[in-house]
C-alpha cells in the first residue's frame, strides 16, 4: 500500500496540533512551521502526481479495512491535479500571509493547515460520508480563517456564510441517508456498482437524494441560486484567505465531477445523466450572473468575488456536459481560474491596504503607494480572468467553445460565454481605470492602512501567482495531454469500480478470549 | 524561426525601454528604435524571396490538440503589412521621442509601443487564425493601454475604455467565426483555410461565420455603425494616433477582409455588406470629416472614411478592386500618417489643434507647412501624388459597378465622398496654412527642430515618389500583396499616374471642382451642416453605458441585498424544488415494512417531543425560552435512540445536548434576550410555506426509508466487530476502527471549532468591541448569591465521581456503551460545573490546564495512533488487539483503537473547555465586579472572612 497517499492529509493535520502545542506564542516558528509543512505538501503533491500519471488509480485502504467497509482514500490523476492545485495555491498565498497578515488574530497558521487537510481530505476520499466528514472540516477551519482579525462587517458575512452552509451540511447528511437507504453502501465505487441496480421502486428516493446533493455540492460550487453567501464572504475576507478561497469553490465542482460523474453518469440505469438537465442551464445562469456582477460591483473585492461566480459557471458548462472532450477542457479552465482568482484577491489586498480610509471601494481617490506595479499585475489578472489573450483564460475559452461546439446547446454557450466575457471586459476596465488611473488626476496621496506592512514578499505572491498562469498558458500544449488522460480515467467508471472494490484488506484471525 | 521572431523581437524588446530610461530618453529611444530596426532587417531579408512569389513560413506546436499552433508565414500581404507596421513604427519612435515632454514616462509609452508593434506584426504574419485571434486582441489591449496614456485626462480614460469594448467586444465576436470558420476548413491554418473557398462558401454555416467576422472586422477598421470608436481614441499623444489610429490597428480589420479574401469574398452576401458598408462609411465620414473642427477629429474621421473606401473596395469582389485596395492601404498609410504627424507639430508649437483658431501658418513654419499640404494635396487625390492614383482605381472600380440594380448609385456615392474628401483635404491645407499670419496663437509657433520634422517629411517624399513612379517603387510590392489577397486570380496588373480618358478622370474632376467649390461656400455649408441633426455617439455610448451598469447594480444588488433570511428562502425553496422534481420525476414504491405498534410512553414522548418543536417555532423570539424548547426536543431524541435500542447514540446525544445547552445560555447572556419582529406579514407566511413543505418533504422521505428494508454493509461490522476489531461494542468499533478516519476528522472540526471560537472572542476583548463590552450593562436580574453553597458542595462532591465515570466510560467503550467522546463530554461537565459553582477566575486559578495544548495532544495521540500502524506497514490507523492476563485483574483486552479514544477525549474535553473559557472571560469584562477570593459566598470554614455580596 502506498503510504503517500495519505500524507497530503496527514500532514497538515499533525502539523497543525503542533503549531497548537508548541509554538503558539512564536510567530517566527509557527511561520517557518507552515511554510515548510506547504513546502512538502507541494514536494508530496508533485511525487503524486507523478504516481497517478502511471495510470491506474490507486487505492488507500484505511485501518487496512477492505473497501467497500472501511473508508477508502483514492489517488487518480483529478485528485493528483487537484493536490498540486491546492499545494501550489497555498504556497504562494502563504508566503503573502505571513508578510503581515498573519498576526492579525490568532491561531492562524493552525486554521491554515487544517484547512489544507480538509481541501486534500475532499479531494482524496472515495467515501461519501468521509467526503462529509471533509467537508465540515474545510468548513469549519475556513470559517475560523474567515473572521481572523474580526471587524463587524466580516464577522456579518462570516455569520451568513457559517450559517447557509451548515444548512448545506444539513442537507448533505440527508441526502447520504437517502443514497444509503436504498444501496446500503457509502464506498463511491461500492454505490457506482450498486445504482444501476437499484430497483425502480426505489428511484424516487435514490434520485431525490442525487440532486439534494448536487445541490449541497452546488453550494459549495457558488452556483446560481445559492450563490448569494460567496460576494460577501470572499470580498469581506482577509486577502490571503479570499485567495485561498479560491480553491474552496473548485471543491463544489470537484465533488460533482467525482460523485455525480461516477455515480449518476453513464451507465447507472435510470438515474444517469439526473444531473445534466439541471447543472446546465445552472452553469449558464451563474456566468451571466457572475460576469454582470463585475459590472455592478462596487468594491473591488466585490468585482473580483463576481467574477469568481462567473468562472463557476464556465467551469460547470463542460462538467455537465461531461465528454471526454469537454472534461479536458474544463479541467484546463479549473485550474486557471483557480490562479487567476487567487491572484486576484491578494492584489485586492495590496489594493485595500493602501487606500486609508477607503479600502477597496471603487470611488476615485488619490494615488497610493506602488500603485504603478499593482496596476501592472491587476491588468494581467483581469486580463486572464476576463478570458483575454494572451492568458491561459483565453484558452480555456477557446478549448471550452470547441468541446461543446457539437452538443445541443452550443449555441447557448458559445452566445453565453462570449456576451459575458464583453460584460467581464467592461467591469474590469471601469474598475482599473477608477482605482489606477483617475487617481493620477487627484492631488495628494493616500497613506497605508494602520497596521498594513506588506511588503515584498506580497509582491512575490502575487508574481508567483501570475508567472503560474503564464506557464499554464504557455504549457497549454503540455499539460493537455495529461488533463485528456483524466478525463479519459473519470469516464472509465468500470477501470475506477472494479480497482477500489478488488483492493485487498485485513486478514481476519481469530483470538482466544475468555472475557466475552 | 526568424520570422517568428520578427513578431517576438518587439515583446521582447518591450522591456528595454522601461529599463533604459533610467539612462536617460535618448538612450531610452534609441534602445526602443533598436529593436524595431533589427525587426526590420529581418523583414527585409525575406522580402526577396517573397517577391519573388515565395511563402516563408516558420512555427511550432503551441496547443496542437485544439490546433492552436504558433505557426507564422509571411507572403506579399504579411510582407506589405509589417513593412508598414515596422516601417512606420520607426518613424513614429523618432517622432515620439521629440513629441513627448519631459513630464511624460517615456520609458512605459515605448514599452506599450512596442507591445502594440510586437501585436499587430503578430496578427499579419499569423498562419493559425486562433493565433491571429490572440494577436488581435492583443492589439485592443496594448491601444487600450496607448490611448490612456496620459491617464489625467478623462477623455484619454474614457477613449481608451469605449476602444476597448468596441474592438474588444468585435474580437469575441471574432472568437466566434474564427472557430466556425476552422470547424469548416478543418483546420486552423491560414494556408488550408485559403485553399477551401468553395467549400466554405457552400457551407450553411457560411452566412454566421461571415457576420461574426466581419463584426470583428468592422469594430476594428471603424466601419459604420462602430466608427464612433476611433474619433475619440484621438486624445491619444499624436504619435498613437498617427500610428496606430491612422496607419496600422485600424487596418488590422481591413487586413482580415483581405487575408480571407479568397475564402469568403464573391458572394452576393459579401458584397452587398461589405461593400455598402464601406461605401457608406466613405460618404459618411468624409462629410463629417469636413467640419470636424479639431485637427485630429478632422484626420480621424478622414481615416474612417479612407478604411470605408478600402473596405468597398474589397467588398466589390473582383480581383482588380481588391488590388486596388492593396495599393490604396500603402498610400493612405503615407500620407495620413505624414498627417498626423504635421497636425501634432502644429499642436505642439502653437498650443492649439483647433482649426478655428490657426490659420497663415505657411508663413511661420514653411517646412511643416510643405509637408502637410503635400501629404493634404495627396489625400484629396490630387495628381501626382500617390492618392491620386489609388483614388482613380477605385472611382474606375466603382464607375462600373451596379447596386440592385442601379448602375448609377455606386458611382455617384463614390463621387460624392471625393467631393467631401477633396474638401475637408483642401481646408485642411487652407484654413491652417494659408492667410495671413495671426496674432493670438496660444504660443508663437516656428519650425521645429529636425528630428521632429524629419520623420513625417520622409512619408511626404515617399508621397511623391510613388506618386511620379508608382510601377517601378510599388508595383512589384502592390503586385505581390494583390497576389495573395486574390489567391493568384490577379488579372495583369500596372500602375500609372495616367489613365487615359476614362470615367473615373471625369468623376476625378468633379470632385476636385465640388470640393473646392465646397470649401470657397464653407460658411453656408457649415450653417446647413449646423441646422442639421447630429446624433452625438459619445452621448449614446455614454447612455447604453450608464444605462448597462445601473441595470447589472439593479439585478446584483437587489438579489444580493445582504439578508440571510432571502439567501436561506432561497436554498430551502431550491432544494424543496430539486427535491419535487426528483421525486415526482421517478417511479417509487411505498415501503412494505411492517410498522411497530406504538407503546404508550412512545406516544407521549412523540408528543413531546412535537411540543416542543411547537413551542421553540411559537416562542423563538424569546431566546432563551427557544434554547430550552430545542433542548427539550434533544432530550426526547436521547430518550428515542434509547427506545430503539442505541445507547450509546442516546449517551452522546444527551451530553452534547448538556454541554450545547449551557454554551448557549452562557453565550445568550451578552445578546439581546428578544429578537425584534423585522419580517412582515407576507413574508412570514412565504417562510413558514417553505419551512414546512421542506419539513414534510424531509419526514416523508425519512418515512419513506424507515418503512422499507435494504442490504447494507452493516452485517459485516457485526460479524467483524469482535474477531476484527476487537470490540463487541460494534457502535464503538465503528467509530474507532471500521471508520476510524470519519471520527480522527470529526475530533479535528470539534478542535478547529475551539480554536476558531477563541480566536474570534480574543477579537471581541480586544479592539472596538472591548469597549462595547466593557460598558455592557447586563439586562437580566442576577441571583442574589453568586456562588451558592449548595451548589459549591454539590458539584465539589461530584467532581471526582465523574471523573471516575468518564475514565469508566472511556476505558470500557471498546465493549459496552461509552468511549471517549462520551467520556470528553462526562469530563467536561464536571469541569464546567466548578465553573458554575465557584466562577471562572476561582475555579481557572485551581485547573491550570492549557485547553489550547489540549486539543492538540488530543489530535496527536489519535494521530499518532496510526502513524504507528505506518511504521509496522500497515495503513493509517490500522488496528491492533491483544489479550493479556493481569495478576489479580484477569484477562484484559488491550486494543490500539483504545490509545486512539484517549486522544477523541482529550480532544473533546480540551475544545469544550476552550469554548467555556473564552466566554468566561468575556463575562468577566463584563461583569464589572472583582473575582471572588473564596469558592462560595459564604464560606462556613473560614466565618472571620465575609464573602462579597452582589449588591444587587
Amino acid at each position: 500500500m502506498n503510504h503517500w497517499i495519505i500524507l497530503p492529509i496527514l500532514l497538515p493535520a499533525l502539523v497543525a496540533p503542533m503549531l497548537v502545542l508548541a509554538v503558539r506564542h512564536d510567530v517566527v516558528l509557527a511561520r517557518i512551521f507552515s511554510v515548510a509543512s506547504t513546502v512538502l505538501l507541494l514536494a508530496l503533491a508533485v511525487g503524486l502526481l507523478v504516481t497517478a500519471s502511471a495510470g491506474e488509480p490507486q487505492v488507500y485502504a484505511l485501518g487496512h479495512w477492505p473497501p467497500p467497509f472501511g473508508i477508502v482514500l483514492v489517488l487518480d490523476r483529478l485528485s493528483a491535479l487537484m493536490l498540486l492545485l491546492t499545494a501550489l495555491l497555498a504556497l504562494w498565498v502563504l508566503l503573502f500571509a505571513i508578510d503581515g497578515a498573519d498576526v492579525r488574530g490568532r491561531h492562524f497558521h493552525a486554521l491554515f493547515q487544517l484547512q489544507l487537510m480538509g481541501i486534500n481530505g475532499a479531494f482524496l476520499t472515495g467515501d461519501l460520508f468521509n467526503l462529509f466528514v471533509f467537508f465540515e472540516v474545510l468548513l469549519i477551519a475556513s470559517y475560523g480563517l474567515m473572521v481572523h482579525g474580526g471587524g463587524a462587517a466580516r464577522l456579518r458575512a462570516g455569520v451568513q456564510y457559517v450559517a447557509v452552509n451548515l444548512v448545506g451540511s444539513s442537507l448533505f447528511l440527508i441526502a447520504v441517508g437517502l443514497i444509503y437507504g436504498v444501496t446500503g453502501t457509502l464506498n463511491m465505487a461500492d454505490l457506482a456498482a450498486k445504482v444501476p441496480m437499484v430497483p425502480p421502486g426505489d428511484q424516487a428516493l435514490l434520485q431525490t437524494g442525487a440532486l439534494l446533493l448536487l445541490l449541497v455540492f452546488a453550494v459549495k460550487a457558488a452556483l446560481v441560486p445559492v450563490q448569494f453567501w460567496l460576494p460577501g464572504t470572499y470580498a469581506l475576507a482577509p486577502a490571503p484567505v479570499a485567495a485561498l478561497f479560491a480553491i474552496m469553490t473548485k471543491v463544489g465542482a470537484y465533488a460533482i465531477l467525482r460523485v455525480h460523474g461516477l455515480i449518476f453518469g453513464e451507465g447507472m440505469g435510470e438515474a444517469a445523466h439526473l444531473v445534466q438537465d439541471w447543472l446546465l442551464p445552472a452553469a449558464l445562469v451563474t456566468l451571466a450572473t457572475g460576469m454582470t456582477g463585475v459590472l455592478a460591483a462596487r468594491s473591488l473585492g466585490q468585482m473580483v468575488s463576481f467574477a469568481v461566480i462567473g468562472s463557476m459557471g464556465t467551469v460547470m458548462i463542460p462538467v455537465a456536459l461531461y465528454t471526454h472532450q469537454t472534461l479536458a477542457a474544463g479541467l484546463y479552465y479549473l485550474v486557471h481560474s483557480t490562479l487567476a482568482a487567487g491572484a486576484l484577491f491578494l492584489l485586492v489586498g495590496l489594493v485595500a491596504e493602501r487606500r486609508s480610509g477607503l479600502g477597496d471601494r471603487l470611488v476615485v481617490a488619490p494615488a497610493f503607494a506602488q500603485s504603478g506595479l499593482i496596476a501592472a499585475f491587476f491588468f494581467l489578472a483581469a486580463l486572464a480572468m476576463a478570458g483575454l489573450p494572451p492568458l491561459s483564460g483565453f484558452v480555456g475559452k477557446l478549448l471550452i467553445l470547441d468541446a461543446v461546439r457539437d452538443g445541443e446547446a452550443a449555441a447557448w454557450i458559445w452566445t453565453c460565454i462570449l456576451v459575458t466575457s464583453f460584460l467581464a471586459i467592461i467591469g474590469f476596465a471601469r474598475g482599473g481605470s477608477t482605482l489606477f488611473w483617475k487617481s493620477a488626476a487627484q492631488e495628494g496621496r493616500l497613506g497605508m492602512e494602520q497596521g498594513a506592512d506588506s511588503g515584498a514578499l506580497s509582491f512575490v505572491a502575487v508574481g508567483g501567482l501570475l508567472a503560474g498562469l503564464l506557464l499554464w498558458t504557455a504549457l497549454a500544449g503540455q499539460v493537455t495531454p495529461y488533463l485528456e488522460a483524466t478525463a479519459g480515467q473519470l469516464l472509465d467508471r468500470g477501470g475506477y469500480v472494479d480497482t477500489v472494490l478488488e483492493t485487498p484488506g485485513k486478514v481476519i484471525e481469530e483470538k482466544g478470549h475468555g472475557a466475552h | 524561426m526568424s520570422l517568428a521572431l520578427i513578431v517576438l523581437l518587439p515583446f521582447l524588446g518591450a522591456l528595454l525601454p522601461g529599463l533604459l530610461i533610467r539612462s536617460g530618453r535618448n538612450a531610452c529611444a534609441t534602445a526602443t528604435a533598436s529593436v524595431t530596426v533589427l525587426a526590420l532587417a529581418l523583414l527585409l531579408v525575406h522580402t526577396p524571396a517573397v517577391l519573388r512569389g515565395e511563402v516563408v513560413q516558420a512555427g511550432w506546436d503551441w496547443l496542437p490538440g485544439l490546433g492552436l499552433n504558433a505557426n507564422f508565414f509571411l507572403d506579399g500581404l504579411g510582407l506589405l503589412f509589417a513593412g508598414l507596421i515596422l516601417g512606420i513604427g520607426l518613424l513614429i519612435i523618432i517622432y515620439a521621442r521629440f513629441y513627448l515632454s519631459e513630464k511624460d514616462p517615456m520609458g512605459l509609452f515605448y514599452t506599450y509601443l512596442l507591445l502594440f508593434q510586437g501585436a499587430m506584426v503578430g496578427v499579419v504574419l499569423s498562419d493559425n487564425i486562433l493565433l491571429l485571434l490572440v494577436f488581435w486582441e492583443l492589439t485592443s489591449l496594448s491601444s487600450f493601454l496607448l490611448i490612456g496614456y496620459w491617464r489625467h485626462l478623462p477623455a484619454g480614460r474614457q477613449g481608451a475604455r469605449m476602444a476597448l469594448v468596441v474592438t474588444g467586444g468585435g474580437g469575441l465576436a471574432m472568437i466566434a467565426g474564427m472557430l466556425l470558420l476552422g470547424q469548416m476548413a478543418g483546420s486552423y491554418d491560414l494556408s488550408v483555410i485559403l485553399e477551401r473557398g468553395e467549400q466554405i462558401q457552400a457551407s450553411p454555416l457560411y452566412l454566421p461565420t461571415l457576420l461574426l467576422i466581419l463584426v470583428g472586422c468592422f469594430t476594428k477598421s471603424a466601419q459604420f455603425p462602430f466608427h464612433f470608436w476611433l474619433p475619440h481614441a484621438m486624445a491619444a499623444p499624436t504619435p498613437v494616433s498617427a500610428y496606430l489610429h491612422s496607419a496600422t490597428m485600424v487596418k488590422a480589420g481591413i487586413f482580415l477582409l483581405a487575408r480571407l479574401w479568397p475564402v469568403l469574398a464573391g458572394t452576393d452576401v459579401w458584397f452587398y455588406l461589405v461593400a455598402t458598408t464601406g461605401l457608406f462609411t466613405m460618404v459618411l465620414a468624409a462629410g463629417i470629416a469636413l467640419f470636424k473642427d479639431d485637427l485630429k477629429g478632422l484626420l480621424a474621421y478622414s481615416t474612417v472614411s479612407h478604411l470605408g473606401l478600402v473596405t468597398f473596395l474589397f467588398g466589390l469582389g473582383s480581383p482588380m478592386a481588391a488590388a486596388a485596395g492593396v495599393f490604396h492601404i500603402i498610400n493612405h498609410a503615407t500620407f495620413k500618417a505624414a498627417l498626423f504627424m504635421s497636425a501634432g507639430i502644429v499642436d505642439h508649437e502653437t498650443g492649439t489643434r483647433h482649426i478655428p483658431r490657426l490659420g497663415g501658418l505657411m508663413h511661420l513654419m514653411p517646412v511643416t507647412a510643405t509637408l502637410a499640404m503635400v501629404a493634404a494635396a495627396s489625400m484629396a487625390g490630387i495628381p501626382p501624388f500617390n492618392g491620386f492614383i489609388s483614388k482613380e482605381m477605385m472611382l474606375e472600380q466603382a464607375a462600373h459597378t451596379p447596386w440592385a440594380g442601379l448602375p448609377w448609385l455606386v458611382p455617384a456615392a463614390a463621387t460624392l465622398g471625393a467631393v467631401f474628401s477633396v474638401a475637408y483635404a483642401l481646408r485642411y491645407a487652407v484654413h491652417v496654412f494659408w492667410g495671413p499670419p495671426r496674432a493670438d496663437y496660444p504660443r508663437r509657433p516656428h519650425d521645429p527642430a529636425a528630428g521632429f520634422w524629419l520623420p513625417p517629411a520622409v512619408l511626404v517624399a515617399l508621397v511623391v515618389i510613388i506618386g511620379l513612379f508608382p510601377e517601378q517603387t510599388a508595383g512589384p510590392l502592390v503586385r505581390a500583396a494583390a497576389d495573395a489577397v486574390t489567391g493568384g486570380a490577379l488579372p495583369d496588373l500596372h500602375l500609372y499616374l495616367w489613365h487615359g480618358l476614362t470615367p473615373a478622370l471625369g468623376m476625378s474632376v468633379v470632385a476636385l471642382l465640388g470640393g473646392a467649390a465646397l470649401l470657397w461656400r464653407y460658411g453656408d455649408a457649415w450653417a446647413r451642416w449646423r441646422a442639421g441633426p447630429h446624433p452625438e455617439a459619445k452621448t449614446m455610448y455614454d447612455a447604453a453605458m450608464a444605462r448597462l451598469v445601473a441595470a447589472s447594480q439593479y439585478i446584483i444588488h437587489t438579489l444580493h441585498n445582504g439578508a440571510l433570511q432571502r439567501y436561506l428562502a432561497v436554498m430551502l425553496a431550491s432544494a424543496v424544488v430539486l427535491g419535487y422534481a426528483a421525486f415526482s420525476g421517478a417511479a417509487h414504491l411505498p415501503g412494505t415494512r411492517e410498522t411497530l405498534e406504538i407503546f404508550p410512553v412512545a406516544g407521549v414522548l412523540w408528543l413531546l417531543m412535537a411540543g416542543g418543536c411547537w413551542l421553540a417555532v411559537a416562542h423563538h423570539r424569546q431566546r432563551l425560552l427557544a434554547v430550552v424548547a430545542v433542548s427539550v426536543v434533544g432530550l426526547m431524541v436521547s430518550i428515542g435512540f434509547l427506545y430503539l435500542s442505541a445507547p450509546d447514540l442516546a449517551l452522546t446525544q444527551i451530553s452534547v445536548e448538556v454541554v450545547t445547552t449551557v454554551l448557549m445560555l452562557l453565550a445568550l447572556y451578552f445578546l439581546p434576550k428578544r429578537t425584534p419582529e423585522e419580517s412582515s406579514g407576507a413574508r412570514r407566511v412565504r417562510d413558514g410555506v417553505l419551512a414546512v413543505l421542506a419539513g414534510v418533504g424531509v419526514g416523508g422521505l425519512c418515512w419513506a426509508v424507515l418503512t422499507r428494508d435494504f442490504s447494507t454493509i452493516s452485517g459485516y461490522y457485526l460479524d467483524q466487530a469482535v474477531p476484527g476489531g476487537g470490540g463487541a461494542n460494534v457502535v464503538n468499533v465503528i467509530l474507532v476502527d471500521f471508520r476510524g478516519f470519519d471520527t480522527f476528522g470529526e475530533i479535528i472540526v470539534l478542535g478547529i471549532a475551539a480554536l476558531a471560537i477563541y480566536a474570534l472572542l480574543e477579537g471581541a476583548l480586544r479592539g472596538p468591541a472591548a469597549a462595547h463590552l466593557a460598558a455592557w450593562k447586563g439586562d437580566m436580574p442576577r441571583a442574589a448569591d453568586r456562588h451558592p453553597i449548595m451548589m459549591v458542595v454539590a458539584t465539589r462532591v461530584m467532581l471526582p465521581l465523574a471523573l471516575l465515570v468518564g475514565v469508566y466510560i472511556l476505558l470500557r467503550g471498546h465493549n459496552m456503551p461509552g468511549g471517549g467522546f462520551i467520556a470528553g463530554l462526562v469530563v467536561s461537565i464536571a469541569l464546567i460545573m466548578q465553573y458554575m459553582a465557584s466562577g471562572f477566575q476561582w475555579a481557572a486559578r485551581r485547573m491550570a490546564v492549557d485547553y489550547d495544548a489540549l486539543i492538540g495532544l488530543g489530535v496527536l495521540v489519535a494521530g499518532a495512533t496510526g502513524v504507528a500502524a505506518m511504521v509496522g506497514g500497515y495503513p493509517f490507523l490500522t488496528s491492533a488487539h491483544d489479550y493479556v492476563h493481569l495478576p489479580w485483574v484477569g484477562e484484559v483486552e488491550l486494543a490500539s483503537a483504545m490509545v486512539f479514544d484517549v486522544g477523541v477525549f482529550l480532544t473533546v474535553v480540551g475544545a469544550v473547555m476552550l469554548a467555556l473559557a473564552q466566554v468566561s472571560r468575556l463575562g468577566l469584562v463584563a461583569s464589572h465586579e472583582p473575582a471572588n477570593e473564596g469558592p462560595m459566598d459564604f464560606d462556613p470554614s473560614t466565618p472571620a472572612r465575609t464573602a462579597r455580596r452582589d449588591p444587587s
